[in-house]
């Protein structure tokens, strides 16, 4: 007599159908990321700072979109077909340690990060990274030739200063379009961090440090500037929609104009410096 | 019910009750305001709106009994001098301030706010002499809305002057003071911040803390209807 023969339900083959289906969605995924979302992602186009960070927005999004998918496909998978059976008396078997994916999936991560750090610090610090500001001595520093503007942060207002213009004073930022400026940042009190968005460049204000961004206008446009440290009561109104990015020929007119307008300011200011720490007078201390 | 139950019935109903008051607090203080002052119609020969102001050094316990010595602004009213640092001017017109400026000298931080701005003219008056700045060291306070460019400093009264007031609310007539006027157009519609811009706030760190950090006293707003 023959034993009774058993019938199996075959089992697909999981992995085969998974890795097909998180293909397919980052086929269809990574591209959306890169045409379609890329291009909205912030802060624009207006200076090489601006685009640059754009560009690395898209990129960092389009390197994390298949870990994404990954995840939530594995999710959405296990949710349909790994689902226990209403009629199901038992659960489903353990499951155990798997060295090998554990391995590959420490590794692939692993490399994914270093990679992004990397990219995200060279970008940071390459001639483009205007990025937080590198202190009084910038690792690196855009060749060719540079105006120089000083922003001044003082709770609660931001003011800018151009040295080679006589070292006028202004209380709102213009800049020539197509020229390397070079933000000298500083306080004259607490901390400030100097941030104009559409710019790309957001740097620290520090009482007595000279703290270096670089941005490069590259169109014509309005710009905001603001206060993005907390520096007292007024510090949500420390906030400028004034900023402007025109041709050199309107920033010659306009720092022309300004010299002569802020003549009695100029005439009282100290002399050009990469920092102030003006004693607390007669009142505070 | 026993000893337990009655524990923890006592410490929850304490609990609750000092939560409440504790949102109470919160709340009073989040929306203590001081009141919004209305600038009156100026003359009709001149136009517009007036404000007339008063800066002291010590407030006084008549106007702020929690904070009698604290510097502030304090505004003209119906006759009388009251403390508030949120004024109400009309839009798209002409507001004519009148500072009666009773505080010492402490000197600006950024010599920049030296210069009159935005104020019909770029100038203002200082005891009926014209001028567009002041030097930096002399400056008491200033009076300025950033956001519609205009920045006035305010020169202080000699150290040395007689007759100086010792707490507000103070007296023109017999006290020393300078007497500042100036005018600025109004635009449109909206709340605008302003602030004096010296580090007055005495005893505090850089001088901008009490008074320069609490509404009330040396910064509000404006309320352009």
């Amino acid at each position: 007599m023959s034993a009774p023969k058993q019938t199996e339900m075959s089992e697909p083959n999981h992995a085969r159908r998974f890795t097909i289906l998180w293909l397919v969605a980052c086929l269809i995924g990574v591209p959306i990321v890169i045409w379609v979302i890329g291009p909205e992602l912030g802060p624009g186009t207006g200076t090489d700072q601006a685009a640059g960070q754009s560009t690395d927005a898209t990129v960092l999004s389009a390197v994390a979109t298949p870990v994404f998918l990954l995840v939530v496909v594995y999710l959405v998978y296990a949710v349909i077909f790994f689902r226990q059976p209403s009629d199901g008396a038992l659960e489903g078997p353990a499951v155990r340690g798997d060295a090998k994916i554990q391995t590959t999936w420490i590794a692939v991560t692993s490399a994914i990060v270093l990679a992004v750090a990397i990219f995200g610090t060279v970008r940071l610090e390459g001639a483009s990274g205007a990025g937080s500001g590198s202190g009084p001595n910038p690792l690196t520093v855009p060749s060719g030739p540079r105006l120089p503007v000083q922003v001044i942060a003082q709770q609660w207002a931001f003011t800018y200063r151009y040295p080679t213009y006589g070292g006028v004073e202004t209380p709102h930022l213009v800049l020539p379009v197509n020229t390397t400026i070079e933000l000298n940042v500083t306080s004259l009190d607490v901390i400030h961090s100097f941030w104009a968005y559409q710019l790309g460049v957001k740097a620290d204000a520090n009482p007595g440090v000279n703290n270096v961004a670089f941005v490069k206008p590259t169109r014509i446009m309005g710009f905001e500037v603001r206060c993005a440290e907390l520096c007292g009561i007024w510090h949500g109104a420390m906030f400028d929609p004034h900023g402007k990015v025109v041709s050199v020929p309107a920033f010659k007119a306009w720092i022309t104009a300004a010299r002569v307008a802020y003549a009695p300011a100029t005439a009282v200011l100290p002399p050009y410096s990469k920092t102030y720490l003006p004693e607390p007078t007669r009142r505070g201390g | 019910m026993g000893s337990f139950t009655s524990k923890v019935l006592g410490v929850g109903a304490a609990v609750i009750i000092v939560g409440v008051l504790i949102g109470l607090y919160v709340a009073d203080w989040a929306t203590s305001f001081p009141p919004t002052v209305a600038a009156t119609s100026a003359p009709a020969a001149v136009g517009g709106a007036s404000l007339t102001l008063q800066t002291d050094a010590a407030v006084g316990q008549k106007l702020s009994p929690a904070h009698p010595d604290w510097v502030s602004y304090v505004v003209r009213s119906k006759g009388q001098w009251i403390r508030s640092t949120i004024y109400q001017v009309p839009a798209y017109s002409v507001v004519h301030v009148t500072i009666y400026q009773f505080d010492s000298p402490t000197g600006l931080r950024n010599p920049f706010l030296s210069q009159v701005q935005g104020t019909i003219g770029g100038t203002m008056t200082v005891d009926g002499r014209t001028v567009n700045s002041i030097n930096p060291e002399e400056a008491s306070h200033t009076f300025a809305v950033p956001e519609m460019g205009v920045f006035v400093p305010l020169p202080g009264v000699p150290e040395e002057a007689k007759n100086a007031c010792e707490e507000g609310p103070c007296e023109p007539s017999t006290q020393a003071h300078r007497t500042i006027t100036f005018s600025f157009r109004t635009g449109k519609k909206g709340r605008y911040r302003w602030q004096c811009f010296v580090p007055c706030g005495a005893g505090y760190l850089f001088g901008n803390g009490g008074p320069m950090q609490t509404l009330g006293y040396m910064g509000g707003f404006i309320d352009v209807v």
